[in-house]
């Protein structure tokens, strides 16, 4: 029974997936729910002004997010090694940001381990994420 | 003629027709359509450098190693990793030139890509220049290169 129940819900949430589109992202969200997300993971309130410096500044490393993101993330960016274009981390400024916490997830788990040398803690991205949404137009 | 027989005939052309074409664009240094999931995961970073640059032992060995990507963490979830190491293994460059397998993975460690960027092609200093950058930055110069076109003719060197 059990088994039915949830490949009827999965080939409903396939239809669903389909009929929005093939390029809708596959764990779709908003910002504000992973923010919510990851302050209950945290256990305790985020601080945008902790996020900020955490994303201004180098830990130990080469880079800092600010090397590829800009210090304040309302515009492109430039990859610090490849020289691609990187769009605006700031929701306000780009739609698509934090819309699919896989991908969310994978770029935290990238680029926290080039530039502090770890994943970060979910306070550290509830921290950052509640910064960029400090960031309006 | 049996109608059965006459479809299946049909069908047969048509499938040597679409090897013949896959082959083709094969051997024009895989030039051929990526991986959707490729061109998602690596042309987030860098163009998608087509699969027929780098033997398939090349292929596994970066792959392999995504934690440690040329100074960044590429590390992709498990299912990615396979399908885009799938990909590119079967899409390896095959012919002789490319069989060999360069000095850590790097396509312009090559052989054949060094013959082809010479000094008398390429000044020493037109590398440096800030609009090119770097030798694995394809586009400033062959300016389809996202598209997997080098063609000689559409090469445009920056000031």
């Amino acid at each position: 029974m059990m088994k039915h129940i949830s490949r009827a819900v999965l080939s409903a949430g396939l239809l669903s997936a389909i009929a929005v589109g093939a390029s809708a992202p596959a764990f779709a969200v908003t910002p504000e729910a992973q923010l919510a997300a990851y302050t209950v993971q945290a256990g305790s309130p985020p601080q945008p002004a902790r996020g900020q410096l955490l994303f201004t500044t180098k830990h130990g490393k080469d880079w800092s997010c600010s090397s590829c993101h800009t210090a304040v993330p309302t515009v492109d960016g430039k990859h610090a090694s490849t020289g691609k274009v990187i769009g605006p981390m700031a929701p306000a400024f780009n739609a698509e940001r934090f819309t699919d916490s896989a991908k969310t997830e994978k770029w935290f788990r990238r680029n926290c381990n080039d530039v502090v040398g770890r994943e970060c803690t979910p306070a550290e991205k509830a921290d950052v994420l509640s910064w960029l949404l400090t960031l309006k137009r | 003629m049996p109608h059965s027989l006459l479809s299946k005939m049909v069908l047969g052309c048509m499938v040597s027709l679409v090897a013949f074409a896959s082959a083709q664009a094969q051997s024009e240094g895989g030039r051929n359509v990526p991986l959707p999931k490729y061109q998602q995961e690596c042309a987030a970073c860098h163009i998608a450098y087509p699969a027929g640059m780098l033997p398939a032992a090349s292929w596994q060995r970066l792959m392999g190693a995504l934690t440690k990507h040329y100074g960044t963490d590429a590390s992709l979830d498990e299912a990615s990793l396979r399908e885009i190491t799938g990909w590119l293994k079967s899409n390896a460059g095959t012919y002789r030139r490319v069989s060999e397998e360069p000095p850590q993975e790097r396509i312009t460690q090559s052989a054949w890509f060094l013959r082809k960027h010479n000094e008398r092609e390429i000044s020493p200093a037109v590398w440096k220049r800030a609009s090119v950058g770097s030798a694995s930055n394809c586009a400033a110069c062959h300016t389809n290169a996202a598209q997997g076109n080098f063609n000689e003719h559409e090469v445009r060197i920056p000031k």
